[in-house]
């Protein structure tokens, strides 16, 4: 796509705030609509927007495959350990006011926040795994006959 | 008054926009017009006031979706082959469901009617207490992380799981792993 100009100027412009307006939807989930899903679905949609614009080999120097593959598993063992360090603190599992046992609301912040994390990273892992899956095979139809 | 305008407006277009899917045999137009269709949908929940569902869809459904349907459209074909029989068969199967559908709705409490049972069995305890219990102004985050918290390590396994099972039928990893064999034997 090296002669879509407008096309690349704004897209470098739209991807960072694309990304900025995803960490807002992950981490400002308790105060505003949003949370994990949302966020890793608009951060992923980020990279797939670089992908399509700049091409798959750029998109994979950016995000390589191999942290996304990991990225997958490591959100959910993010959320699954968040709930075995409340189970080791004597609480239920996935029970936050184990974090701060003085000040449960507090503790339901920092719990809810992990886990948010933990579906963040995996659901973002798992859109791009999926994009690159799909993009990364030989196309059969060529840009013309579009 | 004006959200019931909005609501028609949005219904019709949706109406519209479905039946112009069926009529296209161009993918690549369909495939556009289900991003339309998706994004009229997440306009339609946030006039539900449902932001939270609104976003996924709109980013889900109009954004990422579209992408690996054009995706699929390179690998495959781009015209809809023509339909060799006659369809008036598949027409009876959907109208029977979509009567059924619409059958079903009648005994469906109004939108937003409080004695639904839907906001009667544990809805109206989580709205009194999560203001004292977890004490973050979104409902929806308190319900979903913590509440339920149980629920959404299970909906995150299943969106990993759907991701590995995706990599394991089509990605790339299958395919070097295939042809690393074919050189060693």
């Amino acid at each position: 796509m090296q002669h879509h100009l407008i096309l690349r100027v704004i897209t470098k412009l739209l991807v960072s705030t694309i990304i900025l307006f995803a960490l807002y939807v992950q981490f400002h989930g308790d105060f505003s609509p949003g949370g994990g899903f949302q966020a890793g679905v608009i951060m992923a949609a980020a990279f797939i927007f670089y992908g399509l614009v700049f091409g798959l080999e750029n998109v994979k120097l950016v995000f390589p495959p191999w942290l996304v593959h990991r990225m997958m598993a490591l959100g959910v063992l993010i959320y699954a350990g968040t709930g075995f360090v409340s189970l080791f603190l004597g609480y239920d599992y996935l029970d936050y006011n184990a974090f701060v046992p003085d000040h449960p609301s507090s503790g339901q912040h920092y719990g809810i926040l992990a886990v948010e994390f933990g579906v963040g990273v995996t659901v973002t892992g798992v859109m791009v795994a999926i994009y690159y899956a799909f993009a990364g095979r030989p196309p059969q139809v060529s840009d013309e006959d579009w | 008054m004006i959200v019931t305008i909005i609501d028609i407006l949005l219904f019709f277009m949706l109406v519209m926009t479905a039946l112009a899917i069926i009529r296209r045999r161009r993918l690549f137009s369909v495939v556009m017009l289900a991003g339309v269709f998706s994004l009229l949908a997440a306009l339609l929940f946030v006039t539900m006031d449902a932001v939270d569902v609104a976003f996924t869809e709109a980013a889900v459904g109009a954004g990422i979706s579209t992408v690996l349907m054009l995706g699929t459209i390179a690998q495959t074909a781009r015209r809809e082959k023509e339909p060799t029989r006659s369809g008036i068969l598949p027409f009876f199967v959907v109208a029977v469901t979509g009567a059924a559908l619409v059958f079903g709705t009648l005994d469906m409490p109004n939108f937003g009617d409080p004695d639904a049972p839907a906001q009667l069995h544990v809805g109206p305890a989580y709205l009194k207490n999560s203001v004292e219990d977890i004490d973050i102004p979104n409902v929806v985050t308190s319900i979903l992380a913590s509440y339920r918290g149980y629920d959404t390590l299970g909906e995150t396994a299943v969106v990993f799981t759907a991701g590995i099972g995706v990599l394991l039928l089509i990605s790339s990893l299958a395919g070097r792993r295939r042809r690393e064999d074919e050189e060693d034997s």
